[in-house]
């Protein structure tokens, strides 16, 4: 059984929950997504799946690509990604179609995708130093600091955190959940954020380390006595 | 209609038109315990935020001579019912200049109905 499908980042919203609390919630595009090829322990070591997914626009892709989906009989697909499968169940053939419909309300899933780049950033909003004092004449404000001694060791560290790079990166966010999958126009809605901008794809796989459900607890409405 | 709309389409929830300058009665839902009641938030809205099902206004009223402002989702399905009391002529949208005055100085000039030909 395959684990994962891509998706579409589309953007977000809010909803109101039972309670009539607004809820932060994320609108994916899911699929629906083909079978390329069945990676096998036999021959490639491990158990996969690399999925493509179907457009309205058929895909342009180079030679090599193209030989690579004719071996399946398949159209190409501009985006094709590898997910896990469940070992043991029954073995999943090239060109079966993956579908939303594999999540329901409630399910907990990872989502992952690249996220928004930052471009270069200092240290204070890379890595969240805490900087220097704004005023009362200090005259270091936003600086890294010391990074390292003199004598010994003479010389920085390696991974001494620094300016840099920010964003632009895979971002796995782990355990959110499902609040409504709609099975015909392939869209899946999860409370909270996901990395990326509209448009970006995402890969949502079962959660690896699903956290329970969280129950508010009847009692005392917080803040009054 | 783009898909967020269509998505939010179906927590739309018909509410009255109201303006800024308006006073209104927000009928809340409050659940204390397992039991459900009805409670009435009257005050002058001073601030709407449109966009769909993320649409809301505040109201702010004078409570034993304290202000208080409460922000409400226009379509949370808290909201019961809301009332338009009366409609004052202001002219702006965010009547946060309300928030400096007190008494006789907070008051607002009610506007005429416009009469329909």
């Amino acid at each position: 059984m395959v684990t994962g499908i891509i998706g579409k980042k589309v953007g977000m919203t809010q909803l109101f929950d039972e309670n009539g609390r607004v809820r932060p919630a994320t609108v994916i595009k899911a699929g629906p997504c083909v079978v390329v090829q069945a990676k096998t322990a036999a021959r490639d070591g491990y158990e996969a799946v690399q999925l493509g997914l179907i457009e309205e626009r058929p895909a342009r892709v180079t030679k090599p690509v193209a030989g690579h989906f004719k071996k399946v009989d398949l159209p190409p697909t501009r985006i094709l990604r590898e997910v896990a499968v469940v070992r043991g169940e029954e073995s999943v053939k090239t060109g079966d179609r993956v579908l939303v419909s594999m999540f329901a309300g409630g399910d907990r899933v990872d989502v992952i995708g690249t996220s928004r780049g930052k471009g270069f950033q200092g240290v204070m909003k890379r890595h969240g130093f805490r900087g220097g004092q704004a005023t009362h004449g200090s005259m270091f404000h936003r600086a890294p600091g010391s990074i390292g001694q003199s004598s010994y060791p003479s010389r920085v560290f390696k991974g001494m955190r620094g300016p840099g790079r920010m964003g632009g990166r895979r971002v796995t966010v782990r355990s959110l959940q499902v609040v409504r999958v709609d099975e015909d126009n392939h869209l899946l809605i999860v409370q909270g954020a996901v990395p990326g901008a509209p448009g970006s794809h995402v890969i949502i796989r079962k959660a690896v380390a699903a956290k329970p459900v969280q129950v508010v607890q009847e009692g005392i409405p917080k803040g009054k006595k | 209609m783009n898909t967020i709309e269509t998505i939010e389409q179906g927590q739309l929830v018909d509410r009255p038109a109201m303006q800024s300058g308006d006073t209104v009665r927000v009928h809340v839902k409050v659940r204390e315990g397992d039991k459900e009641r009805v409670q009435v938030f009257e005050g002058v809205v001073i601030s709407q935020r449109r966009g769909g099902a993320r649409a809301s206004f505040t109201v702010r009223k004078m409570s034993f001579g304290q202000g208080v402002e409460r922000t409400f989702p226009l379509h949370s399905p808290v909201i019961a019912r809301i009332e338009v009391v009366r409609s004052a002529q202001v002219r702006r949208a965010k009547l946060y200049y309300l928030r400096e005055l007190r008494g006789k100085a907070a008051r607002l000039r009610e506007r005429r109905p416009k009469t329909r030909a």
